[in-house]
């Protein structure tokens, strides 16, 4: 199971390479509009590399219901508890 | 599975992208080397984001001509090109794509104004989604509406073949069917001609047809997705999300795929494939353990496992791949099971170049393609010992070099699912190729080294571990003793007895020696025994090496030890002695070349050499050696 803080550390380096930065900073509230370039497509790969670091498929509705960075991490948080 | 598994994976990966931006040359070499590790669709992304942000046009001076590819489609394609052109990279090969407005593609192929005329494409990738091939296509169809509605989608995809070749004037890669539809049958679904399982797949059959019939080339993704499962390839979420029929997490394996047939097109696929013989065509030390001692063939399923290799490489060899051999071995003992071992399955003759010494193997596979006179960036070479991976990799980079266990099934799936050697048919000259490198063979003496060993040795981060004689290891040392037949000086055997003799004798020493390094542990690889005379001289009764290791400075750092352990036994001089056997002619200067002198010599070839021990400086090496 993995804990808040290490979900917020994969994230990190997810959200580094899915940007090509290596200063993101993640914070609950974060969202699309607050990052340059955080389009359909990159959501999709942010969403799609998750699935793969922590072996799993969010459902339609899940994926539906993601507003920002807190509900992703809550969402993979619930689901590898 | 998707992964690029015979990729090696780069520890410092993300550092050397990052790297990239701040280098003035040699970005794209660095690009090379970045695309040939083990990287999934977002570091895919991330490396094609970064090189296009540094470079936006081919590089000067690439062996290949570059590359504009027009992807044409029906559904949402756009993540996948990134992919495409990594894999182009990967291959030394400079990609442009262009992706048609969505759904758009007859209309753009169709006006010569169009954003896809001015693209100017070389080569088109025809990738029709399964949804769209069988829209109208209902279970409800009986037989003869099911086969007028195939007929007319061939008919349809044969018209676009034809209007992409009058208008683009390039050649044409046309993607196979993704089997994406569930049966509504079952077992018997093909007797539902309607059914779009059924349809599809009768599709895919009659496209390999027509292609033959249109010169058109085939991207067999239905081929792949049944090797990976269905499931990594499509995910049904991200259709209904984004129209992506293939999964993001099959994006660097669906660019690899197109970037294969680009590399057959130009002519850039590769060629021979450099073999490993010890514990990769055989189980076993043929050296060491002899004919009747390695694994091969029937009565073990390794031996077995080495066999079905062997067919594999034989297979490849039939359709037009050169095969070579290079060995750390005597070369007599390397080609006798090729000639009399029953169950080899390759021969010499299916070998067109034999290298097998002690030289280093890069150095050996330079050798290998100047006797071939091909190119070295037209060579695959697999090894089952990382540490020869890795030396060839740093040392020619343009050699393909496949990361693989130790388990030999392993080995025709990681080159087959590498694609390599990507061939678009099968000529009689193909048939032929190696009776024809046989026939031009003039082996010269191979060409001094310029392999920069020193440089690799210290990256390896050696460290030797050693131990007296023990009982835990007890097992392994009698082993190693009674085993070892090339690098062993006496060739004298133990039993668990004298061993144990050994580890009570107060005036005897026995070390085994554990090496590692940053792929791993090699586990006991050296043993010595030393015991004291009575005029205060340390004879060498015993000293032995795994073959494995050797030209890793583990020899002086071993003598540095039984120096150490010697000098605690009060002795003045190492006395070495040399026993020829059949299989140790490779130590017959072993003592010269560590600074001992020969004082005795017989007619057998035997000799006894000393080294003062007042006069010895323990040699420097790239080895960290520690008690363990």
């Amino acid at each position: 199971m993995a804990t808040e803080a290490e979900i917020y550390a994969d994230l990190t380096t997810i959200f580094n390479d899915v940007f090509l930065r290596d200063d993101m900073v993640l914070t609950p509230a974060l969202n699309a509009k607050d990052v340059q370039g955080w389009d359909s497509f990159k959501q999709i790969e942010i969403i799609m590399a998750s699935e793969e670091k922590w072996k799993l498929r969010f459902t339609t509705r899940e994926l539906d219901t993601l507003k920002c960075v807190g509900d992703l991490v809550a969402t993979i948080a619930a689901k590898t508890a | 599975m998707t992964d690029l598994h015979w990729l090696p994976e780069i520890p410092d990966w993300r550092a050397r992208l990052r790297g990239l931006a701040k280098k003035t040359d040699g970005i794209w070499d660095e690009a090379v080397a970045l695309a040939n590790g083990r990287v999934n669709f977002v570091l895919t992304n991330a490396l094609d984001e970064q090189l296009r942000r540094l470079i936006s046009t081919p590089p000067d001076g690439l062996a290949a001509k570059p590359v504009r590819l027009a992807i044409l489609g029906s559904s949402t394609l756009t993540h996948l090109l990134p992919a495409i052109r990594v894999a182009g990279v990967r291959r030394g090969i400079w990609i442009d794509t262009y992706e048609n407005d969505f759904g758009q593609y007859i209309q753009e192929l169709s006006e010569p104004d169009s954003a896809l005329h001015a693209f100017k494409p070389t080569m088109a990738l025809l990738a029709l989604d399964a949804h769209d091939l069988t829209a109208g296509v209902t279970a409800a169809m009986d037989n003869d509406t099911a086969a007028a509605a195939l007929d007319e989608v061939c008919d349809r995809i044969r018209a676009t073949w034809r209007l992409a070749r009058e208008t683009l004037r390039c050649p044409i890669l046309q993607q196979a069917a993704l089997p994406v539809h569930l049966p509504v049958l079952g077992n018997n679904e093909h007797r539902a001609a309607g059914s779009r399982a059924t349809f599809v797949e009768r599709l895919n059959t009659r496209l390999r047809g027509m292609a033959e019939e249109e010169g058109v080339d085939l991207l067999a993704i239905d081929d792949r997705a049944a090797r990976d499962g269905l499931r990594v390839w499509h995910d049904p979420g991200l259709w209904h999300r984004a129209k992506q029929e293939v999964a993001h997490g099959a994006a660097p394996m669906y660019g690899d795929l197109v970037g294969r047939w680009i590399a057959a097109k130009l002519g850039r696929s590769f060629k021979c494939l450099v073999l490993d013989l010890d514990n990769t065509v055989w189980g076993g030390v043929i050296g060491d353990d002899g004919m009747e001692g390695i694994e091969l063939g029937q009565g073990s399923p390794l031996g077995e496992a080495y066999a079905a290799f062997q067919n594999y490489t034989r297979e490849l060899s039939r359709r037009g791949v050169i095969l070579a051999v290079c060995s750390k071995n005597d070369e007599a003992n390397a080609i006798e099971p090729f000639e009399k071992h029953p169950d080899m399955v390759l021969r010499r003759s299916d070998i067109s170049s034999f290298v097998a010494n002690w030289s280093d193997k890069a150095g050996n596979i330079r050798a290998i393609a100047q006797e071939l006179n091909i190119g070295l960036d037209s060579l695959v070479f697999i090894d089952d010992n990382p540490f020869e991976r890795n030396l060839v990799r740093q040392e020619l980079p343009m050699v393909a070099v496949p990361e693989v266990s130790d388990d030999p099934t392993a080995y025709p799936i990681a080159l087959s699912d590498a694609g390599y050697f990507e061939g678009l048919s099968i000529t009689d000259e193909d048939r032929e190729r190696t009776g024809q490198y046989q026939g031009n063979k003039a082996r010269d003496a191979l060409k001094a080294s310029v392999t920069d060993l020193p440089a690799y040795l210290r990256g390896l981060e050696m460290q030797l571990v050693w131990k007296p004689f023990d009982r835990v290891g007890l097992q392994r040392i009698v082993q190693l003793i009674n085993k070892s037949n090339q690098f062993n000086l006496t060739t004298r055997r133990y039993t668990d007895e004298d061993a144990i003799a050994v580890m009570a004798d107060p005036d005897a020493f026995g070390l085994q020696l554990r090496l590692l390094d940053r792929f791993g542990d090699n586990g006991v690889i050296a043993i010595a025994v030393g015991r004291i005379q009575a005029n205060k001289d340390l004879l060498i009764d015993t000293w032995l090496m795994s073959c494995r290791v050797l030209g890793r400075q583990v020899e002086p750092t071993t003598l540095n030890l039984i120096a150490q352990q010697a000098r605690k036994l009060g002795a003045r001089r190492l006395i070495g002695v040399y026993i020829p056997t059949k299989k140790n002619g490779m130590v017959r200067e072993h003592y010269v070349k560590l600074g001992f002198s020969v004082v005795e010599t017989d007619p057998s070839g035997g000799s006894r050499a000393v080294l003062d021990l007042a006069d010895f400086q323990p040699a420097e090496t790239f080895i960290h050696v520690t008690e363990g």
